[in-house]
């Protein structure tokens, strides 16, 4: 069974429709991009997934596993299983990471009926995730996000993914601000989550990702709907000719 | 996103708001001067309280209620409130506990004050539930209940009476140790402050009074629970805390009032006097009934509070948490006349519905090096107004003297507003004066990133008014600490929709 299934998605914001019609379908172990120009959709899909307010359906269906996504609060979607690292992070001042981290940890715990992680096998596990993505243990006392560069902000997502460990992470331009190192380090935080039961939507409007995070699948969006897809060449044709050529 | 998750914040549960019936003496409405003889014959006071109060009066009546605060409110009819309401059953004050109503008891109970001497916990949150709940570490702390206009019981007397230290209802006071009242009653506040302390000088009713002899640790947390019962009735406490030299006492207040549809008036004093070396650290916890999401009903909370650093390097620490009343007028001030003593304001004012506070503080510089810390965290949410006021002032003999100020706001919502009047006036050339001031806001960003990492809108605000306010909780004994973080998740109830 595929894990997410989009059925002719349209989706307006503001009254002004942006997704028409849009088809996806992404299984279990699997790595999807989908590439793009400015505008076309993309990161309307990535917020629409996560349930962000403001976004509305007017047709379609999404479902998730065996659910209709589209009934469940944002909260709840993150309960499923569904995790989106934001394209643009936001601080939250005061709340340390740490407590952050264990509190949305301890969430999505309790509302599966999982048993709360101790606090010491908590920290043991935050420490060492810290550790592999070049993050100084200190950041994990500071704010969420608070006076972190872009590229810390980016990679404290995949922290939180990999803690979350979720079913589907949608990842919105992760890779947009990152100079060469800290996109290896994104990239081997993403590939080490892979696995059989788990799939990643990666939305990006450059190929230099997909050499570090080779995907099963690549697909174009352009005004508001799926108009290519195809494997890794495809996306390698978009580097090589703009998108000019979609619009023929 | 205009009408967003961040809207909305109204519908909060008032648990502290249940009517207790009991019979009592109440007098019908109406201030005289037979009203404030009354209360002085009812109290069997000495000649020279009496004529205190009396002078009061008269110098009450020449003033005028303030104008200045930045709140809104029809004019007060002061002859529509009663000034005494006694529960029948204890008319003059607490005897022993045995003694006391059971029905009193009861009343403390279920607002999760046992008024056995055991353990205790502050209980202005969430009475009806904390019943079975897992406590946190408790500890002994000697309570004195005042229920409208009497104290009804005073815990742990006798083991305090062991160190030297009195804790008892002013009015018992009065009797007990009439020269320690009178010495210290309004000389940090005097009879004519203003209009409401007048007010209060003249129809006090109940308070606490304390005495921590000189050397003294005070051996436990003092507390003293105000509850507002009648209909009608305005509630005029007063406390006296007095620290002897080189003594410690740690005092904190709890108040709650019953869910009504009109306007009850609070208006208290409250006077500390740390002598050489002592300090004194003084804790609120205020919850009256703020009235309810429209606006209707709710406390009036108009009081003084000022602490007098009579003795070099004496010090005191005020911190507060208000969440309560419909309109609040409060500044616990420090007037820093000791050399190198030092005065403490660390504030969280929580502000939601119709709610409207004006609050802050002074710090009076006088003496040499002193120094102070003022820390003010106001919320605002729903359609409320949240002002800090504050007064920095050193005069030309506060060489050396030193202020820190931080000021900080945050807005939850579209319809609310947060104001900040800091006024500095500086008149000492070696002064050292900062001031540092923010406005934020609860963000939808902020709130959906909770939300898509599995935290639900409500428990996200309530997290992220906790972190705003946690140098403030730091000041807080550990159980009250506790209990002003559940206090704010209750009083964001519905904060997000």
């Amino acid at each position: 069974m595929s894990l997410l299934e989009i059925r002719s998605l349209h989706v307006e914001v503001e009254g002004k429709p942006i997704l028409k019609g849009l088809d996806l379908t992404i299984g279990a172990g699997e790595v999807h991009a989908i590439m793009g120009p400015n505008g076309s959709g993309k990161s309307t899909l990535a917020n629409v997934l996560a349930g962000r307010p403001g976004y509305e359906i007017v047709s379609g269906s999404i479902r998730f596993g065996d659910q209709d996504l589209t009934a469940l609060e944002p909260h709840q979607r993150a309960h499923a299983g569904l995790f989106l690292a934001f394209q643009y992070p936001t601080e939250i001042p005061g709340v340390s990471n740490m407590e952050f981290l264990k509190a949305a940890l301890d969430h999505q715990h309790a509302a599966r009926g999982q048993p709360a992680m101790n606090a010491a096998a908590f920290m043991k596990q935050v420490r060492s995730l810290a550790a592999s993505l070049d993050l100084n243990p200190e950041f994990l006392k500071r704010g969420v996000n608070e006076g972190f560069s872009g590229g810390e902000k980016k990679r404290n997502e995949i922290l939180q993914m990999l803690l979350l460990a979720p079913r589907l992470a949608v990842l919105d331009e992760t890779d947009s601000g990152l100079d060469i190192d800290a996109l290896q380090t994104v990239a081997d935080g993403v590939n080490r989550f892979r696995a059989p039961d788990n799939a990643v939507l990666m939305i990006t409007h450059y190929q230099r990702l997909l050499n570090h995070i080779v995907p099963d699948q690549v697909h174009v969006l352009a005004a508001g709907r799926i108009v290519r897809s195809g494997g890794r060449e495809l996306a390698e044709m978009l580097e090589a000719q703009g998108y000019g050529w979609i619009d023929a | 996103m205009s009408e967003s998750t961040v809207e909305a914040l109204v519908g909060r549960e008032y648990t502290a708001g249940f009517v207790t019936d009991i019979e009592s003496e109440t007098l019908p409405p109406g201030l005289d001067e037979s009203v404030v003889r009354f209360i002085s014959e009812r109290k069997g006071e000495p000649a020279w309280l009496a004529e205190w109060r009396q002078n009061a009066f008269a110098r009450w009546r020449g003033l005028t209620p303030p104008t200045w605060a930045h709140v809104d409110f029809p004019p007060v009819d002061f002859n529509a409130i009663s000034y005494w309401s006694a529960p029948k059953s204890q008319p003059t004050g607490p005897r022993s506990l045995d003694e006391v109503d059971p029905e009193l008891l009861r009343t403390y109970e279920r607002l999760g004050i046992p008024l056995h001497e055991q353990a205790f916990l502050a209980g202005v949150v969430n009475p009806e539930t904390q019943d079975g709940e897992a406590a946190p570490a408790r500890r002994q702390v000697a309570v004195d209940a005042v229920f409208d206009s009497v104290s009804i019981a005073t815990t742990f007397k006798e083991k305090l009476a062991e160190a030297g230290v009195i804790f008892c209802p002013l009015s018992e006071a009065v009797h007990s140790h009439p020269d320690l009242v009178r010495r210290y009653l309004g000389s940090v506040v005097p009879v004519s402050d203003n209009f409401y302390a007048a007010l209060n000088s003249a129809v006090f009713s109940d308070g606490s009074f304390v005495y921590v002899p000189p050397g003294v640790r005070c051996p436990m947390e003092l507390s003293t629970y105000f509850r507002i019962n009648a209909r009608n009735t305005g509630q005029f406490e007063r406390t006296l805390i007095v620290a002897d030299r080189g003594s410690y006492v740690s005092y904190l207040e709890g108040c709650t009032a019953p869910m009504r549809d009109e306007n009850q008036l609070h208006a208290a004093v409250v006077e500390l006097v740390a002598l050489e070396d002592a300090e004194i650290k003084y804790s609120t916890v205020q919850n009256w009934y703020p009235g309810d999401k429209d606006g209707k009903g709710g406390i009036y909370n108009f009081v003084t509070k000022r602490g007098l650093c009579q003795g070099d390097r004496s010090k005191i620490s005020w911190t507060q948490v208000e969440t309560g009343s419909a309109i609040t007028w409060k500044y616990p001030s420090v007037v820093l006349r000791g050399h190198h003593s030092v005065g403490e304001f660390y504030s969280v004012a929580l502000t939601n519905n119709r709610q409207q506070a004006d609050t802050g503080t002074k710090m009076i510089h006088l003496g040499r090096n002193t120094r102070s810390t003022i820390v003010s965290k106001g919320i605002s949410a729903g359609h409320s107004q949240n002002t800090y006021r504050g007064l920095v002032r050193t005069s030309p003999a506060a060489t050396g003297a030193r202020n820190y100020t931080q000021c900080d706001s945050l807005l939850i919502g579209n319809h609310c507003g947060a104001h900040t009047f800091p006024y500095i006036e500086n008149r000492s050339a070696t002064a050292v004066i900062e001031h540092e001031a923010s406005t934020s806001k609860v963000s939808d960003e902020q709130l959906f990133l909770c939300q898509q990492r599995g935290i639900d809108a409500e428990k996200a605000v309530s997290m992220i008014v906790n972190g705003f306010c946690r140098e403030v909780f730091r000041e807080l004994p550990m159980e009250f600490a506790v209990e002003a973080g559940k206090l704010l998740e209750v009083s964001l109830e519905g904060a997000v929709g």
